[in-house]
């Protein structure tokens, strides 16, 4: 018998024992699903804030084109080099250049190499959905969002999040995700941390040390 | 593999030439073959960290930080009795419908490019993880803290076959740096200091600064700087799982360093190993898990990186991804009814944290890499050590029946009810043990019951209904009555207690004397002697 058929015989066996005839009921789903105010609303943004400033990310509201290309700008302060997915809107790709810096493009089929990533300061990209409650923003892979490793090996990430997009509960901001389910997918609250020597947190271990959120729209 | 470093209090192995920064780290437990039981019964091993003080006070203080963090982050939530609800009752479903489950989970992982394999027991993963990392010519691998690879011993077999994983979480880390077993499911490294980790490193690191301090942020740097490179050239990362999603073929891993990331996209190759029982049905289930386990866990709103993947994504992250999917006694547990709620574990710590037990004998006593309240409800399910001669079997008396840890638990597993219940299991070899092991868990307990208050909310969790029959009578109390209700049956107890009696019938607040609740407390152990 192969481990398989091993595995699940032995398994149907177990619940024909243990069950007792208790029945799968439908899932209690009492709790919150959806907040009481508005995604983007003023209140649910100002939640956001405060939880990202929480985890020491630095935020800029935005509210007007100009305002996010200069919210770029102001985030990635002295970084030189910075990489940017192909699909991040083109006047991203230009604020992100200012400065002089050098603005590299990255893709999933024409990606830089590790080794070079490790040598760039920042990486700008999009995101698909924030949740204010918790303070996470996530990611899932999308042309403007790049692939997972480029907001993972630079030390810091611009990113920017459409108001409209901040969810205030979890299960809202699972619904969005839960579109598209099988997408490469990374949830960010705050930047890198341990707890792991005497419960003391310390921020930045091994992913990017700083966190910078433009607020969109 | 055998460990013959190993070295006990005050007797180091090495000379003081070849470790000149010990910083009192050595350690006194040795790397077992078994990781679920290390031969030691839970009274030897209690005796053994009860007698270090050092772990003892690194432990308290560490326990009491993390319990107040999590208290503060679940008062946050207005709904977190109703998540708590949505979660067992999730798990419940799982554990029903598993085999189903599995089969859909596979069906998914595969139409999206994984490669799925089976493993009965340990040796079996631990040899189907060997082979596909020999098939890519390499022997060296970095990997993500897992309890699943912990539970195989697997970083002590593939050293055997002659390759190297490096463990790449911090705490994680520094157990392994110092051939020491972990002492927690979440910080595994609880019960070291910062300067016995200022010693571990400057010891066995190799590369880390001469000049190193023991601020938390420069040992967290020097690991920074010790991992980059085995990250940026790895080619191949194991890692375990925190949840499947049956529906989509989803896998995920919630941390905070971005290790977990390290190693979960720049890697060709991934291998993931996964306990049969960390399923949920539904993509929409995560919702809820995403909500207790970080703050359950770390006492986070939500743990600083979750990953979440499916299959493999052409062009971004491992181009091969394998899963393994392993039983390793969890169909054992699977055919209790009672104990199989242990299968709903989401090892978020919180029972060990909030245990008197745990917080006194530390995570060593247990013998097993899951320690405290759960270990002592899971360990002797998943070997079915239930008899005499195995050290496992002593392990459900390890407690106080406080009922603390029942509260805690995001997921609602009756921890109290299950030990009670594993008891009578054990109930030939009960006369032996049971006075060692009540001293140890009695003293323990100390603190929580002379306090009336908390040890009114602790006994919330073990209500006298649980052990009522279906005849009306009680059959088996629990330590130490049962030495008592073993010969003879007893009759229902009143639906209130003494203290709930007392609260009712006595507004004006005056409490039963705390005195006559201790006198029979000693006088109840003395006896039992
Ligand atoms: S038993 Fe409950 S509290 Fe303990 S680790 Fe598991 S999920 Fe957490």
């Amino acid at each position: 018998m192969d481990a398989k058929t091993a595995i699940l015989a032995r398994a149907r066996e177990a619940i024909s024992r243990s069950q007792q005839g208790r029945p799968v009921r439908d899932i209690p789903r009492n709790y919150l699903r959806v907040g009481t105010d508005a995604p983007g609303s003023q209140p649910v943004v100002a939640d956001m804030v405060e939880k990202l400033e929480d985890y020491s990310a630095k935020v800029v509201r935005a509210p007007k084109d100009a305002a996010i290309l200069d919210g770029i700008d102001e985030l990635l302060g002295d970084a030189r080099s910075v990489v940017v997915p192909a699909g991040l809107p083109q006047a991203y790709k230009e604020a992100a250049a200012r400065r002089g810096r050098t603005v590299r493009e990255d893709s999933r089929q024409e990606p830089i190499p590790t080794l070079e990533l490790d040598q760039i300061d920042a990486v700008v990209t999009c995101s698909r959905v924030g949740i204010s409650m918790s303070g996470t923003i996530c990611l899932d892979g999308e042309p403007d969002q790049g692939r997972r490793a480029i907001t993972l090996v630079p030390d810091k990430h611009v990113v920017v999040l459409e108001r409209e997009m901040i969810m205030p509960t979890v299960p809202q901001a699972v619904d969005v995700l839960g579109q598209n389910p099988t997408r490469p997918t990374t949830w960010i609250a705050g930047g890198s941390a341990t707890s792991d020597i005497e419960l003391v947190r310390v921020n930045g271990v091994h992913g990017p040390r700083n966190l910078g959120v433009v607020i969109a729209h | 593999m055998t460990q013959t470093s190993q070295t006990f209090l005050g007797m180091p192995a090495a000379s003081p030439e070849e470790q000149p920064h010990t910083g009192g780290w050595r350690t006194n437990v040795e790397v077992p073959q078994d990781t679920l039981r290390w031969g030691h019964t839970f009274p030897e091993g209690a005796h053994k960290t009860l007698a270090n003080t050092q772990m003892r006070r690194n432990l308290g203080h560490a326990t009491r930080t993390i319990r107040n963090k999590r208290q503060l982050r679940v008062d946050e939530m207005p709904d977190w009795e109703d998540l708590r609800e949505a979660a067992e009752a999730v798990k419940f479903e799982v554990a029903s419908r598993l085999p189903e489950l599995l089969e859909q989970f596979e069906a998914n992982v595969t139409a999206h490019g994984g490669i799925v394999h089976w493993a009965r027991d340990a040796a079996e993963a631990n040899r189907i993880v060997a082979d596909i990392i020999k098939s890519k010519g390499i022997d060296d691998v970095v990997k993500v803290k897992s309890m699943a690879t912990q539970e195989t011993n697997l970083n002590e077999y593939l050293a055997d076959e002659g390759i190297t994983a490096h463990e790449t979480d911090l705490a994680e880390m520094i157990v392994q740096l110092a051939d020491d077993m972990p002492s927690h499911i979440v910080v595994p490294a609880i019960h070291r200091n910062r300067s016995e980790v200022r010693g571990i490193f400057l010891d066995r690191m190799g590369d880390a600064p001469e000049d190193l301090s023991d601020k938390p942020e420069e040992l967290a740097g020097a690991a920074r700087a010790h991992l980059r490179r085995k990250f940026l050239h790895a080619s191949v990362a194991i890692s375990g799982t925190n949840m499947g999603i049956a529906e989509t073929g989803t896998v995920s891993i919630f941390e905070s360093e971005g290790n977990g990331r390290m190693c979960l996209t720049l890697p060709d190759t991934l291998i993931t190993l996964m306990g049969i029982e960390k399923l949920v049905p539904r993509y929409q289930d995560a919702e809820i898990f995403a909500q207790l386990l970080p703050r359950s866990a770390t006492g986070e709103r939500m743990n600083p990186y979750t990953s979440m993947w499916t299959g493999v994504t052409p062009g971004d992250g491992p181009q091969e991804f394998h899963l393994i999917l392993m039983d390793n006694g969890r169909t054992k547990v699977l055919t209790d009814p009672i104990g199989r709620q242990a299968l709903a574990c989401i090892r978020c710590g919180s029972c060990m944290n909030i245990c008197p037990v745990y917080q006194h004998t530390g995570g060593h006593a247990y013998g097993s890499v899951y320690p405290g309240p759960i270990g002592s409800i899971l360990t002797p399910q998943l070997t079915q050590g239930l008899a005499d001669d195995d050290p496992v079997h002593t392990l459900p008396f390890a407690s106080s029946l406080c009922g603390a840890c029942a509260e805690v638990c995001p997921v609602k597993i009756d921890i109290p009810t299950i030990l009670i219940h594993l008891r009578a299991r054990s109930v030939d070899v009960k006369r032996r043990l049971v006075p060692d092991m009540w001293d140890v868990a009695m003293n323990a307990a100390t603190p929580v019951m002379s306090n009336g208050k908390a040890w009114l909310a602790a006994t919330e969790g073990v209500k006298a209904t649980r052990l009522i029959g279906r005849d009306g009578r009680i059959g088996a109390l629990p330590f130490p009555a049962s030495l008592w209700t073993r010969s003879r049956d007893l009759p229902v107890a009143p639906k209130e207690s003494l203290r709930q009696w007392w609260k009712r019938t006595h507004p004006e607040g005056i409490t039963p004397a705390r005195s006559g609740l201790g006198a029979a407390q000693s006088t109840a152990t003395k006896e039992n002697r």
